[in-house]
C-alpha cells in the first residue's frame, strides 16, 4: 500500500527512482480501480437508458444501438411529468420553510436570552431522536382528521417540521460564530431586533442557508416513507415513489424506462452535489461540531 | 397614572379571581385593556366548548353525546369510546371510533395546555400588579404594559410559527404515538369496527415474554448493531484510505479523481440503491449472469432471496453501503488533511519516522480528534438506515424464525413492515420507543462530551 505524504517521496527519489516508479504506478492504479467500481454501477443504468428493449436482461452499459424510445415514453405512457412537477413543488416549499423558519428560530436561540431557551434547545433535540415512524403513523391519523391526506402542501409541512430541530441547531451554532460587537453596535445605534437580523445577520449566515437550502431542496426527491404514507391518489405520486413502483416489479418490464426515470432524477442532483461539495461537506461537519 | 390607592384588598384576592374568571383580577386593578385580553381567551375557550357542545342537555349531560370540543376530547381520551358500532334493525349504527377519539382528544389536551400558559399569566400579572399597587408602585397603563410585552417578547413572537408547527407536527404525533404502544390497535382491532383499548404495558410484554416475538426482536437487534457498526466502521477507513491516497503529491490531475470518486455521494440515495437491486437480481440481474458466463459459478447466485445464504445477503449490502457512504468520508477527511501543517510532517522526518510511523502518529490522531463526532452521527444514521436495506433487500431473504422479518431486516425496516404491512401498530410503536431509547442514550452520551451543550 502507498501511503506514504508527499514529503517522504520525494527523499526517497533521491535514494531510488526506481521504486518511486513503481509507488506511483501503484498508486494510480489503486485509484484507477476505485474509479471503475464507483462509475461501472452509473455507467450500467445510463447505458440501460438508453438500451433497446425493455428487461433487465436488455440493460448493458454500451448499448449498440442505443435508443431514446424509453425517455420518450417516460413522459407518453407514464406519470413521470406530473411526478416531476409533485416532487419539484414539494421540494420547493419545503426549502423555502425550512430556510425561513430555521434561521429566525437560530437567530433567536443564539442572540437573545429568554426564559424557556435552553429548555427548547433541549426539547427539539430530544424531539429529534425520535424514528419517523412513531410520528408518521401519526401523522396518517392526524391528516386524515384534518383533511390534508394526499395533499403535497400537508407533506412538504411534515417534512419542515422534522428537519426543523437539527436546522434550528445548525443554524444556532453558526450565529454563535459571527461576532455580536456587529449586533451591539447597530442595537447602541437604536436599530430594532429585526433590523438587526435581516439587514445584520441575516446576509452573514448565508454559507448555513446555503447549506439548509441545497439539503431541504434535494430532502422530498429521494424521500420514501412520509409520502408512501401520506400520497395515495396516482396523480399525487413523487418521483421517489413512481420509481420504486416500477422498479418494484420485474416482470412488468419496465426496466429500461425505470432506468430513464432514475437517470433523468440524479442528473441535476449530482451536478448540484459535485458543484456545491464544499459547501455541502463543511456544512455537515459544522453540524457534528455544533450538535 | 397616579399613587397607589389599595382599597384594602390584599394582592392574592384580584389573583384568585383571575384564576376563576380570567381577567376579573385585571378588572378589579382598574386595568380594562388587560381584562378585555384575557378576559377574550377566557371567552373564546368556553364558546368553543359551548358551540361544539350540546349544554342543552341539562341533568342528561353525558361527556359522549353532549360534550364539546375539549370534554369530549377528554373523555375520549381516558375511555377510548364506550359505543361500538352496532347491527341494529335500521342498520349500521355510528360507534365510536377510537383513534380518531385518542387524536381529538390529544388536540384538546395540548390547546388546554397552550391555554394554560394565558391563564398562569394571567393570574400572575393580577397578582403582581395589586402587589405593587400596595407596596406603593405606579399605576401603568394596559397599553404601555402590552407595549413593553410586545418589547420583551420578540423572541417568542418570532419563535412562536416554529413552535406551532413542531407542535401540531411533530410533538403531537411523537405523544400520539407513545399512547398507542399502550393500546391494543393492530389488523385484529381496527376502529371504527371495533373499539380499542388501553391494555398498560402489555405489549412491552409481548415483546419480552412471547419467545418467536423476542428471538425476531434479539436477531434483528443483534444485526442492527452488527451492520451499525461494521458499515461506519468500513466506509471510515476506506475513506480515510482514499483521501490519504488522494493527498499524495505524486497524483496526477487530483481533482478530476475526486470528483469522480465523489460521485456516489452525490447521486440520490435512492435511485443508487435500485440501481445495484437490479444489479443483483438473481433471476436477470448482470452480476449472477456474469458469474455464471465467466465460470466462477454454476448456476445464478440469488443474493437477496436465497435464505440459506443470509450472510451472503448480508455481506453484499454492507459492500454495497461501503459504496455508496465512502465518499462522505473521504471529503472530510480530506479536508482535514489540508489544514495539517507541513511542519508536522518535517518535524517527524527530522526524528527519522517512516511513512508509516507519521501516518500512525499525525495523520492518524489528527483526523480522529476531528472526525470522532461525526463517527458517532454516522453510527446513529447507519443504525437507521431505512434506504440501503429496504430498497436493496427488502430485509430479504426470508427467515423462517423471525416474525415479519428477514435476515437482513434492520429495526428501522422491521418496524416499517410491521406497521405499513402488517399494521400491527401497537406492536410498531413499541418497537419505535425502544430504537428511541436505544438512539437517546447513544446521542446523549455522544453530546455530554461536546462542547455545543455545556455551553448552552
Amino acid at each position: 500500500m502507498t501511503t506514504e505524504t508527499a514529503a517522504p517521496a520525494r527523499k526517497r527519489r533521491r535514494t531510488s527512482p526506481r521504486g518511486e516508479k513503481a509507488a506511483s504506478l501503484f498508486l494510480h492504479l489503486e485509484l484507477l480501480v476505485v474509479a471503475i467500481i464507483v462509475i461501472f454501477p452509473l455507467m450500467w443504468i445510463v447505458g440501460a437508458s438508453f438500451s433497446p428493449g425493455t428487461g433487465l436482461a436488455n440493460a448493458s452499459p454500451i448499448p449498440t444501438d442505443a435508443t431514446l424510445d424509453h425517455y420518450v415514453s417516460l413522459f407518453t405512457e407514464t406519470d413521470y411529468g406530473r411526478w416531476y412537477l409533485n416532487s419539484l413543488y414539494v421540494a420547493v416549499l419545503n426549502m423555502v420553510g425550512s430556510v425561513v423558519l430555521s434561521a429566525l428560530c437560530g437567530y433567536v436561540f443564539s442572540r437573545i436570552r429568554f426564559r424557556g431557551r435552553k429548555a427548547g434547545l433541549l426539547g427539539i433535540l430530544i424531539l429529534q431522536m425520535f424514528p419517523t415512524f412513531l410520528t408518521a403513523i401519526a401523522v396518517y391519523m392526524l391528516f386524515l382528521n384534518f383533511g390534508l391526506l394526499d395533499s403535497l402542501t400537508g407533506l412538504a409541512l411534515v417534512s419542515i417540521a422534522a428537519a426543523l430541530p437539527y436546522n434550528t441547531w445548525l443554524m444556532k451554532g453558526y450565529t454563535d460564530n459571527l461576532p455580536a460587537s456587529l449586533d451591539e453596535a447597530a442595537a447602541i445605534d437604536g436599530a430594532s431586533r429585526w433590523t438587526i437580523f435581516v439587514k445584520i445577520v441575516l446576509p452573514l449566515m448565508r454559507p448555513m442557508l446555503t447549506f439548509v437550502a441545497i439539503t431541504q431542496f434535494t430532502v422530498p426527491w429521494m424521500d420514501f416513507i412520509l409520502p408512501r404514507l401520506l400520497l395515495q391518489s396516482p396523480e399525487k405520486q413523487t418521483v421517489a415513489l413512481g420509481l420504486f413502483a416500477m422498479i418494484e416489479d420485474v416482470y412488468q418490464n419496465a426496466f429500461t424506462t425505470f432506468a430513464a426515470g432514475a437517470v433523468i432524477l440524479a442528473v441535476p442532483i449530482t451536478i448540484l452535489y459535485i458543484v456545491l461539495q464544499r459547501y455541502l461537506v463543511t456544512g455537515a461537519s459544522a453540524g457534528a461540531e455544533k450538535g | 397614572m397616579g399613587t397607589a390607592q389599595n382599597g384594602g384588598l390584599p394582592a392574592p384576592v384580584p389573583g384568585v379571581a383571575s384564576a376563576l374568571v380570567w381577567g376579573a383580577g385585571q378588572l378589579m386593578n382598574r386595568q380594562v385593556g388587560k381584562a378585555a385580553f384575557f378576559f377574550a381567551f377566557f371567552a373564546a375557550l368556553i364558546g368553543w366548548e359551548m358551540g361544539t357542545g350540546n349544554y342543552y342537555a341539562g341533568m342528561d349531560f353525558a361527556p359522549r353525546s353532549n360534550g364539546g370540543f375539549f370534554i369530549k376530547g377528554l373523555w375520549g381520551l381516558l375511555t377510548l369510546g364506550t359505543q361500538p358500532r352496532q347491527m341494529t334493525v335500521t342498520g349500521l349504527t355510528d360507534g365510536d371510533n377510537s383513534i380518531v377519539l385518542m387524536a381529538n382528544g390529544l388536540i384538546a389536551l395540548l390547546t388546554l395546555a397552550l391555554l394554560a400558559i394565558v391563564w398562569v399569566w394571567s393570574i400572575r400579572d393580577a397578582h403582581a400588579y395589586r402587589r405593587r399597587l400596595i407596596e406603593g408602585g405606579l399605576r401603568e397603563t394596559s397599553l404601555a404594559y402590552f407595549k413593553r410585552v410586545w418589547e420583551g417578547a420578540f423572541a417568542y413572537i418570532v419563535l412562536s410559527p416554529g413552535l406551532i408547527l413542531i407542535v401540531f407536527m411533530s410533538v403531537l404525533p411523537v405523544l400520539f404515538g407513545i399512547l398507542v404502544a399502550f393500546t391494543d390497535y393492530n389488523r385484529d382491532n381496527l376502529p371504527p369496527k371495533n373499539l380499542v383499548n388501553w391494555v398498560g404495558f402489555d405489549n412491552f410484554a409481548t415483546i419480552f415474554a412471547v419467545p418467536s416475538w423476542t428471538a425476531t426482536f434479539l436477531g434483528v437487534l443483534g444485526w442492527t448493531f452488527v451492520w451499525a457498526i461494521v458499515a461506519t466502521a468500513t466506509t471510515y477507513a476506506a475513506g480515510f484510505l482514499q483521501a490519504v491516497l488522494l493527498a499524495n503529491k505524486k497524483v496526477k490531475f487530483p481533482r478530476v479523481w475526486r470528483s469522480v470518486f465523489l460521485l456516489p455521494w452525490a447521486v440520490p440515495g435512492i435511485v443508487s440503491a435500485l440501481v445495484f437491486r437490479s444489479m443483483f437480481n438473481g433471476q436477470f440481474g448482470p452480476i449472477s449472469q456474469w458469474l455464471v458466463d465467466v465460470g466462477l459459478t454454476d448456476e445464478r447466485v440469488y443474493w437477496f432471496t436465497d435464505p440459506s445464504h443470509p450472510n451472503l445477503a448480508r455481506a453484499v449490502a454492507l459492500l454495497v453501503n461501503l459504496w455508496l457512504g465512502f465518499p462522505f468520508f473521504m471529503a472530510l477527511v480530506g479536508g482535514v488533511l489540508t489544514n495539517i501543517p507541513d511542519s508536522y510532517y518535517e518535524a517527524a522526518r527530522m526524528d527519522g519516522a517512516g511513512p508509516l510511523q507519521q501516518l500512525r502518529h499525525i495523520t492518524f490522531p489528527v483526523v480522529h480528534r476531528t472526525v470522532a463526532p461525526l463517527l458517532i452521527l454516522a453510527f446513529v444514521s447507519n443504525f437507521n438506515n431505512f434506504g440501503v436495506i429496504y430498497f436493496l433487500t427488502q430485509g430479504g431473504p426470508d427467515n423462517a424464525d423471525y416474525r415479519f422479518a428477514g435476515s437482513t431486516d434492520l429495526l428501522i425496516t422491521w418496524l416499517f413492515n410491521l406497521t405499513l404491512d402488517n399494521r400491527l401498530y401497537n406492536i410498531g410503536a413499541v418497537m419505535s420507543m425502544l430504537i428511541f431509547v436505544i438512539v437517546g442514550t447513544i446521542s446523549v452520551w455522544n453530546l455530554n462530551r461536546s462542547k455545543a451543550i455545556r455551553e448552552l
